[in-house]
């Protein structure tokens, strides 16, 4: 096979940042290969990078700009392609200008809500956030990193002062013990499951899975914990009391690295395994083994994902963890450390970025007046210092009308966010509604102008993956169409929407390439200091922190200290605040990926992957089926307290009993129509794995 | 590590002890051939194309498994050796359509094989399998290098999906019970077409393309 090109860049899908050589003949990928010899993934890819990168091609890609044809009716209802009309990008950013302006002269800035995007570049985010800050005067930023690692973020903040994976990919080989929690890693983040598997199969590595769900990675575990959903913090509490007791800690490492201890460590003194096992339906004998061999070990690591920050409870989760890694010194030397597994491509680089309500790029805290100072000078403009609203608050905001618009890059709320019925409600009120996409998803049906993007294949930039890894996007082939590169519409935007508020923003926003957004990002932000895209080019993908251009990057984090200095420990009392199943909705519904799919589906849904995994089902254990009277051909109506839907039944004994399953990218029977948008009360994150629901015979 | 020295095509060099052959000859840059070697998966040894001749020894040695020793003398492309590699070569040629196989091809015209010397009177032609989305496995150009089956299993993925089936002339590389791939455990990494060195295994939209 001749191809004309093979062009080398990051893979679009999770966060491991997998560096792939895109074949191209006449104009199309025809295929894709791992890129020779390369970090991180050394040679390998998953179904996804491989095969899946063909949505970039698929006929319904928006190639020009439109506008909704029934603008401003009273209430705003979804359509299809033919609610909208073609238009220039001359007429479509302007009329966007136009609105924008006239809300922020009429209703100030706190009238706009805003969401970057996670699967854009760093230099898409920074611009689109800058936009936000300096021309509409607002914090209202956010994206989906709320909706998944909040929990995780806020969680480690507390605990250590920083939220990124502690650990490069690459140390997995030097793993002693490492604990796989609320991760169902051979699916979500296949290549990393292949390391963390290879660590047990050749070098003897042992793993602890914590999970309800019977997931791959327990086929390869010495214990599986198959705890009652929703019961995290009660085997982490349980597993620390024996540590305490059995007095399995570092006392070196407490004294020298941590403060708090001994008022944790009486605080757990009703946590006994025979407590947890009450509660969390694991035989206290297992919580005693796991302690043990977390509290002996070596070298540990703990790896997490969704089941751990999905919580009401999501940052007690986090805190748990990180007491137990606290006190048994696994944190700070290669092969031990805390990990959450980061779910899209550029989720971290997306918040280094700046992509979130109070922070600037580089985590500088936009109440801090020495940074808004900072930022005011390089930006040539007066800053908001108050911290904008999280995700669903402004969703909040939007349904008590204080926020009036909404300007969405690349994100599918109406996929994504919990207890649909009221989102949709939220948006329908809209005044103004922008979406920057590369197709018409779920939310853009609700806009009114949308502005045709590019894909990961058609633009340059970078993405930072998951162990903090900044890494090239390069383009290998133009735009559909007239769709255009993010950066490149948010700067035009901007200086539209400048003009009409009587402010020249144009210098701000005169770009002609990613790397120069990179070069002024980099000068703001000192961890990225060293890192410019031509460094990258040289020498192939650099871990922030990376200070100056002789420093040689981070792979691992904490060798010497952590960012808050002493390592915190946190008291937790265990509260259950989730939907409780009763009578009427009598099993709890968990939700999660598939291999085969990506999230809301915008993209795996249109691509060859949906050949292999094109139906949405419930996954449901025998004995409840048998229970329910449902065999393997049933159709099947599963309903919450907020929705229902209908979908194949897919009978396993995967779930424990009482647990059903359901995935999250199936449009036509979306999961969130059921899920409860009650949040964690500091990292505002929803309860996606815990509601109440009951199942029965479809049509 | 220990150092010990070892003559290599006259060439007499020092390497650290517990290095191949192989190894310690491409680090002082010469090569030799291979097939079914891989650098990032444990040599198998199945196809002898990296033999060499070492003094003393009674056959040819595969340089890929075969560890240096202090004193060995080693000739790497001695007439002996150059038979082999071209038999070898020519035997593949009569099982398997190596059309696609830009490095045998080479090595082919290097060693000047007759890739006819063997003609089977019977071709051996092969409809492709395509039971997938993904990728088709076309096994009239597979020469059972076993990469793909290594990296399926231990080596790489741990999903263990392919597998070698019978014994001998029957040898081939199969699903368990010869089931469909989607019916098997194959998770359609496609990590074994990265190391197919025939085209054996192909990205259904490359083969497509190719029609």
């Amino acid at each position: 096979m001749k191809f004309d090109r093979t062009v080398s860049t990051t893979c679009p899908y999770c966060g491991v940042g997998c560096q792939i050589d895109l074949n191209i003949k006449e104009g199309r990928i025809i295929s894709a290969k791992a890129s020779e010899g390369k970090a991180p993934n050394f040679g390998r890819l998953c179904v996804k990078g491989r095969f899946g990168t063909d949505y970039t091609h698929h006929p319904t890609r928006l190639t020009k700009p439109l506008i909704r044809k029934d603008l401003d009716k009273e209430k705003r209802e979804p359509c299809g392609m033919e609610g909208f009309r073609e238009a220039s990008w001359d007429e479509a950013l302007d009329m966007a200008a136009d609105r924008i302006s006239r809300t922020f002269l009429q209703s100030g800035s706190s009238a706009f809500g805003t969401f970057c995007c996670a699967k854009a570049t760093n230099e898409d985010n920074y611009l689109f956030q800058k936009f936000v800050r300096s021309v509409l005067k607002t914090n209202n930023i956010d994206h989906c990193a709320r909706l998944c690692h909040a929990a995780s973020v806020a969680g480690l903040q507390k605990a250590l002062g920083s939220a990124a994976m502690s650990n490069s990919i690459a140390e997995m080989k030097d793993l002693d013990l490492f604990i796989v929690t609320g991760s169902n890693t051979t699916e979500t983040h296949p290549v990393i499951s292949t390391y963390l598997k290879e660590a047990v199969v050749k070098n003897n590595a042992r793993l602890i899975v914590i999970d309800p769900r019977k997931i791959e990675m327990a086929n390869f575990a010495i214990l599986h914990i198959q705890h009652k959903p929703g019961t995290d913090v009660a085997v982490y509490q349980a597993m620390a009391h024996v540590i305490v007791r059995d007095k399995l800690y570092s006392r070196d490492f407490i004294d020298r690295r941590t403060e708090g201890f001994e008022q944790y460590s009486a605080s757990l003194d009703a946590c006994t395994p025979q407590w947890a096992e009450k509660i969390t339906g694991v035989t206290a004998d297992k919580i005693e083994q796991a302690a043990r061999l977390y509290g002996e070990a070596e070298k540990a690591a703990f790896y997490w994902g969704m089941g751990i920050s999905q919580s009401v409870h999501g940052t007690d989760n986090t805190l748990s963890i990180a007491n137990l890694a606290l006190m048994c010194g696994h944190l700070g030397k290669p092969g031990t450390g805390v990990n959450p597994l980061r779910g899209q491509n550029n989720v971290q680089g997306c918040s280094d970025s700046g992509g979130l309500p109070n922070i600037y790029p580089g985590y500088q805290n936009v109440a801090d007046e020495e940074s808004a100072l900072k930022f005011e000078k390089a930006w040539g403009t007066d800053l908001n210092r108050k911290p904008g609203l999280t995700t669903l608050e402004m969703s909040d905001a939007i349904g008590e009308g204080i926020i009036s618009d909404f300007i969405i890059m690349g994100e599918n709320p109406l996929m994504s966010e919990p207890d649909l019925n009221k989102a949709r409600e939220h948006l329908s009120k809209l005044k103004n509604m922008i979406v920057i996409d590369i197709f018409l998803n779920e939310t853009g049906q609700y806009a009114d102008v949308i502005l045709p993007a590019a894909a990961f294949s058609e633009k340059n930039g970078t993405f930072t993956n998951s162990d903090r890894r900044v890494q090239l996007v390069r383009k290998a082939l133009d735009p559909p169409g007239e769709a255009r590169e993010d950066w490149q519409i948010i700067s035009e935007l901007a200086k539209r929407v400048g003009r009409r508020i009587g402010q020249d923003f144009s210098s701000e926003f005169n770009f002609s390439r990613a790397d120069e957004i990179w070069d002024e990002m980099a000068e703001l932000v000192p961890a990225f200091g060293g890192i410019s895209h031509e460094r990258i080019e040289r020498e192939d993908g650099i871990h922030w922190p990376c200070p100056d251009k002789s420093h040689r990057g981070s792979p691992y984090l904490f060798s010497d200290s952590f960012p808050r200095g002493k390592g915190k420990f946190h008291e937790l009392k265990l509260t259950n605040l989730s939907e409780q199943p009763d009578d009427d909705f009598p099993y709890i519904l968990s939700t999660g990926r598939v291999l085969y799919h990506w999230h809301g589906g915008t993209m795996t849904r249109r691509s060859v992957l949906n050949d292999i995994s094109p139906r949405p089902f419930v996954e449901i254990h025998p004995d409840d089926a048998r229970k329910e009277n449902l065999d393997s051909d049933s159709t099947v109506r599963v309903s919450s307290r907020r929705g229902s839907i209908e979908l194949d039944i897919r009978i396993s004994d995967r779930s424990p009993t009482g647990v059903l399953f359901i995935p999250i990218h199936f449009a036509e029977a979306a999961v969130n129509e059921l899920t409860r948008d009650i949040r964690d009360a500091s990292a505002k994150i929803p309860d996606y794995k815990i509601c109440a629901v009951k199942i029965e015979k479809g049509r | 590590m220990n150092q010990i020295s070892l003559t290599i095509d006259g060439k007499r060099i020092q390497c650290e002890e517990g290095l191949t052959i192989l190894e310690a000859a491409r680090s002082q840059g010469i090569d030799i051939p291979t097939i079914c070697y891989h650098e990032s998966l444990t040599p198998p040894g199945l196809c002898r194309q990296c033999v060499v001749e070492v003094k003393g020894a009674r056959v040819l040695l595969p340089s890929c498994i075969t560890e240096v020793k202090d004193g060995m003398v080693v000739e790497t492309s001695s007439p002996r050796v150059m038979r082999a590699r071209r038999t070898i070569l020519e035997m593949l040629s009569a099982s398997a359509d190596l059309s696609e196989a830009p490095d045998l091809k080479k090595q082919i015209d290097t060693l000047q094989a007759q890739t006819e010397r063997f003609k089977p009177k019977v071709p051996n032609i092969q409809e492709p399998l395509i039971d997938n989305p993904f990728y088709i496995r076309d096994y009239g150009k597979c020469i059972l290098c076993g990469k793909c089956v290594q990296v399926c299993s231990e080596e790489v993925q741990l999903s263990y999906a392919l597998t070698v089936a019978g014994r001998g002339f029957d040898s081939r590389i199969a699903t368990f019970y010869n089931r469909p791939l989607p019916e098997t455990s194959c998770v359609f990494c496609g990590n074994c077409i990265e190391v197919c060195p025939t085209g054996a295994l192909k990205p259904r939209k490359e083969f497509e393309n190719e029609i």
